[in-house]
């Protein structure tokens, strides 16, 4: 379970965070929505730590996210970036396997890499990639590993930044299935980030909508689509007209 | 007002640097203990030795050859204003190994590796990878400094010692080529000139050097500013402050060993 209270984060002037609260259920799927620049990645880094809180604490099953091993910690976690974050000196297999191959979940170099080129194959892509550099992939095709690599190691809590963005829409739907799977089948906790309103449908349990630097609504998907809240109704329909400004 | 206004700039470079001084020597020092807790990451620090040591290998070479050459040149021109054209093999051999050698390989290091980590870190750190590094429970400092750290500290010293001897072989071309040195002599005079101390200075001012080429690279890598603009003020800074640190280490160091 992951907690936020009244979380708040600037960045010089800008308050980006200004009094977040949100709890993510354990198993559950959360997807968040928002407009561009409402600070949803930089929430999703404030739980791991990658970005400090101005105030506010974030609770892991009832812990500080900040106190304690952050080793141990980190280690449940699996992060997919919104650029992807792939580490253009290693090969996409080794991108995948990083954590296979080193540290507390090291394996053999074999077996790390079957494991990765099994992850692939769930994300849509083909073995022969495996030995490719980043650089030589496509975006969509960069994301999808940045995908499998946050997987590979089986984390209890997932986040997913913008897992669909730049892929086609059949492809889409491939990940859009893999979350959810991982979500039922392995139990896991998972957060996405999402502006595709398919994907929201297809991927969440529970949804909530930043605006403003705070939770503007929270609820069950089922429920978004008469939730009354103008805000999010604008956002679902993707109107020009409403409470949200088109001019950020 | 005006006319104060460029000693207050001044002034405020200097607080800025040093500043800047204090916070690089947590830095390195950080960088330094991470070499002894594990876990060592093996490819990278072979990766960065290779980078590090023998791809720097030709342009040490040429510049310290050259150097060498220009300097038996000088000396003996120098020297002939008052008959002690004889020198120049004894001088050839303090002035590389004491000064030139580290100074040069240092100057040298400071262009094609700091600005290679610095500018590889900068961009690591602008695409976010800096940030999976550390979700991945790979320590950055652990996975990207320390390796750099420790191979430029081994094999810098090294590079230094062969810029000496290459520095020490061109001005002995030139000697025996162009000024008429015999070739047994010249060498006879370099190697029982040298002391032990000469060769320590160069290797530990080596080592210096090193240590200070790859921390900068590191440290403006690592706090660099956001895009493509960050990554070039990143590798910009890291460059100038490594070569005035070199250049600053070097005067103490050779104060520390030769002005008692
Ligand atoms: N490290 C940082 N330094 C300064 N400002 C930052 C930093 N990270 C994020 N911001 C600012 O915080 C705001 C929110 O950024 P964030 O990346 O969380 O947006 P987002 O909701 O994920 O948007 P998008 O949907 O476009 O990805 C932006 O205005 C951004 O400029
Ligand atoms: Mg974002």
């Amino acid at each position: 379970m992951i907690e936020f209270q009244d979380v708040h984060k600037s960045f010089g002037p800008k308050r980006v965070l200004r009094g977040v609260n949100l709890t993510v259920p354990k198993g559950e799927s959360m997807v968040i929505i928002g407009g561009s620049g409402t600070g949803k990645s930089v929430a999703l880094k404030c739980v791991l730590g990658l970005i400090h809180p101005d105030a506010g604490t974030i609770l892991v099953d009832g812990k500080d996210a900040t106190q304690g091993d952050r080793d141990a910690f980190l280690a449940r976690f699996g992060m997919l970036f919104q650029g992807g974050a792939l580490f253009d000196s290693l090969t996409v297999w080794q991108n995948v396997a990083f954590r296979l191959l080193r540290g507390s979940l090291k394996r053999p170099k074999a077996e790390a890499r079957e494991i990765a080129i099994e992850k692939l194959r769930r994300v849509g892509l083909t073995p022969d990639v495996a030995d490719l550099f980043p650089s030589e992939l496509s975006g969509g095709m960069q994301k999808r590993v940045g995908l499998a690599r946050a997987i590979a190691a089986e984390p209890e809590i997932i986040f997913f930044d913008e897992p669909t963005t730049g892929l086609d829409p059949i492809m889409s739907g491939v990940i859009n299935d893999l979350i959810r799977e991982i979500v039922v089948e392995m139990g896991a906790t998972a957060m996405t980030i999402t502006h595709d309103m398919t994907s929201v449908r297809a991927i969440a349990d529970k949804v909530a909508m930043l605006h403003d630097g705070v939770i503007q609504w929270t609820g069950p998907v089922g429920e978004m689509d008469n939730s009354g809240d103008p805000y999010l109704t604008q956002f679902i329909s993707g109107s020009a007209e409403g409470p949200i400004e088109a001019v950020r | 007002m005006i006319l104060t206004a460029p000693l207050a700039a001044l002034g405020r470079q200097t607080m800025a640097f040093m500043a800047l001084i204090g916070r690089v020597a947590i830095f390195a020092f950080q960088g330094l203990t991470h070499i002894f807790r594990p876990p060592f990451y093996g490819r990278e620090f072979l990766v960065a030795l290779l980078n590090i040591g023998w791809l720097s290998l030709p342009v040490v070479g040429l510049t310290a050859f050259f150097t060498g050459g220009a300097l038996a040149l000088q000396i003996y021109d120098g020297g002939a204003r008052f008959s002690a054209e004889a020198v120049v093999p004894q001088i050839v051999a303090i002035g590389m190994v004491r000064e030139l050698g580290p100074v040069l390989v240092g100057l040298m290091i400071a262009a094609r590796v700091t600005s290679s980590i610095a500018a590889e870190i900068a961009t690591m750190k602008v695409t976010e990878q800096i940030d999976a590094l550390t979700t991945l429970s790979t320590h950055p400092m652990k996975y990207l400094t320390a390796p750099r750290l420790l191979a430029a500290l081994i094999v810098v010293p090294l590079l230094v010692g062969i810029g000496d001897i290459i520095g020490i072989f061109g001005g002995f071309i030139v000697g025996i080529q162009q000024l008429g040195f015999n070739p047994a002599t010249y060498i006879v005079n370099t190697v029982n000139f040298l002391q032990f101390t000469d060769i320590l200075s160069s290797l530990v001012k080596g080592m210096v050097f090193g240590g200070i080429a790859a921390t900068m690279g590191c440290y403006f890598g690592m706090n660099s500013g956001r895009g493509a603009q960050g990554v070039g003020a990143a590798t910009k800074g890291s460059v100038q402050a490594a070569a005035v640190l070199i250049l600053a280490a070097n005067f103490m160091l050779t104060s520390l060993f030769f002005a008692s």
